[in-house]
């Protein structure tokens, strides 16, 4: 499979790391050269400096041929924005997209993005711990 | 009409002045508090501090009876999610955004959003229009007809001087609306108007044919 990710921050290059570590075609991006010293040092996928929200950018990723992307960045405007170019103008396969904020996780579920929310996931992952 | 404007920079603060000054009733949601202290100080209780993107801000200021949503902060994905936001969640009938990368322009539309504004678009027409050179400079857009108004100066050395306009192969679909002549009043051409230097020709045409427009008017 290959996969596109943007955002090279700790799940992404965690997420990029696994998936490489499976056989996978990963393309990381990330705005900043530094975040690149987060991937494992075997990681063996593409590593692109540039703004996943710039068609260009993600064509040279390879967009077109992927069969799934995900939008990582600290930005849950900027996830949003991408996994929509992704799923609408490219016909990405399958999209997944972080959003911390759940009502627009939510609201962009219903609208046809996958997205999760770390700040829900994490709430009741704790509550549950405690409860028990 | 009650307007809700995201994004209280210079635009938004202009915006709402002109929005105030017709009668309409706005609100700015900005997320900088001195930008909205400054907005409050100077034009009344107009702006209220949050985040135009979250879902919960625009249920707290009644964005279910909104008629409209302008996002005009300085970032694209921004005013992309608060035009959605109110669009699918509270059925805001009429939402607006501002693009700063005129790249977005038709991704926006693709996504949804009613209208689009570039400002870098409307900057850089403005500017071009000040190079002599320039040929052809667009004036407006007619969106839901796919034509747009442009204007096509004849310079000195253009071929169809001394032409009427009927011995022009203008492109299919093209009208030419009305010739300003440099010193005279202007006219709207019929098949004899003559073409002279310095006229500048206002057309509607389809975004395709601009480039045959300009050729034929100057002949070359």
């Amino acid at each position: 499979m290959k996969v596109v990710i943007m955002g090279c921050g700790r799940v992404g290059a965690q997420l990029a790391g696994l998936l490489d570590t499976d056989g996978h075609s990963v393309t990381i991006l990330d705005t900043d050269v530094y975040s690149f010293r987060r991937l494992p040092p075997t990681f063996s996928g593409t590593a692109l400096v540039g703004n996943g929200l710039n068609e260009d950018l993600l064509k040279k990723a390879g967009i077109e041929e992927a069969d799934a992307f995900v939008a990582l960045t600290q930005g849950d405007n900027r996830n949003v924005m991408a996994s929509q170019i992704a799923k609408h103008i490219f016909n990405v396969p399958r999209v997944v997209c972080r959003i911390y904020d759940p009502l627009r996780q939510e609201l962009y579920s219903t609208l046809g993005v996958e997205a999760f929310s770390p700040t829900t996931i994490f709430a009741q992952m704790l509550r549950e711990r405690l409860e028990s | 009409m009650y307007i809700i404007v995201v994004g209280g920079g210079r635009l938004g603060y202009y915006l709402t002045k002109a929005l105030l000054d017709e009668g309409h009733e706005v609100l700015i949601v900005e997320k900088n508090p001195t930008f909205c202290q400054v907005i409050n100080d100077e034009l009344g209780t107009v702006c209220i501090r949050g985040d135009g993107c979250e879902a919960a801000t625009l249920a707290d200021i009644g964005t279910a009876r909104a008629d409209m949503l302008i996002a005009v902060t300085g970032d694209d994905e921004d005013n992309l999610v608060a035009c959605q936001v109110a669009k699918h969640k509270f059925n805001v009938p009429r939402t607006i955004a501002r693009v700063r990368n005129p790249q977005n322009e038709t991704i926006f539309k693709k996504l949804g959003i009613d209208v689009t504004v570039s400002s870098t678009n409307i900057i850089l027409e403005n500017i071009k229009e000040e190079v002599p050179t320039h040929p052809l400079t667009h004036l407006l857009t007619i969106r839901d007809q796919g034509l747009e108004i442009v204007e096509v100066k004849i310079p000195p050395d253009a071929t169809t001087i001394g032409k009427p306009v009927k011995e022009l192969s203008l492109p299919p679909g093209s009208r030419l609306a009305l010739i300003i002549p440099k010193e005279r009043k202007p006219r709207v051409p019929t098949s004899d108007t003559v073409l002279r230097d310095g006229d500048r020709v206002i057309a509607v045409i389809t975004p395709e044919s601009e480039e045959e427009l300009r050729a034929v008017l100057r002949g070359t």
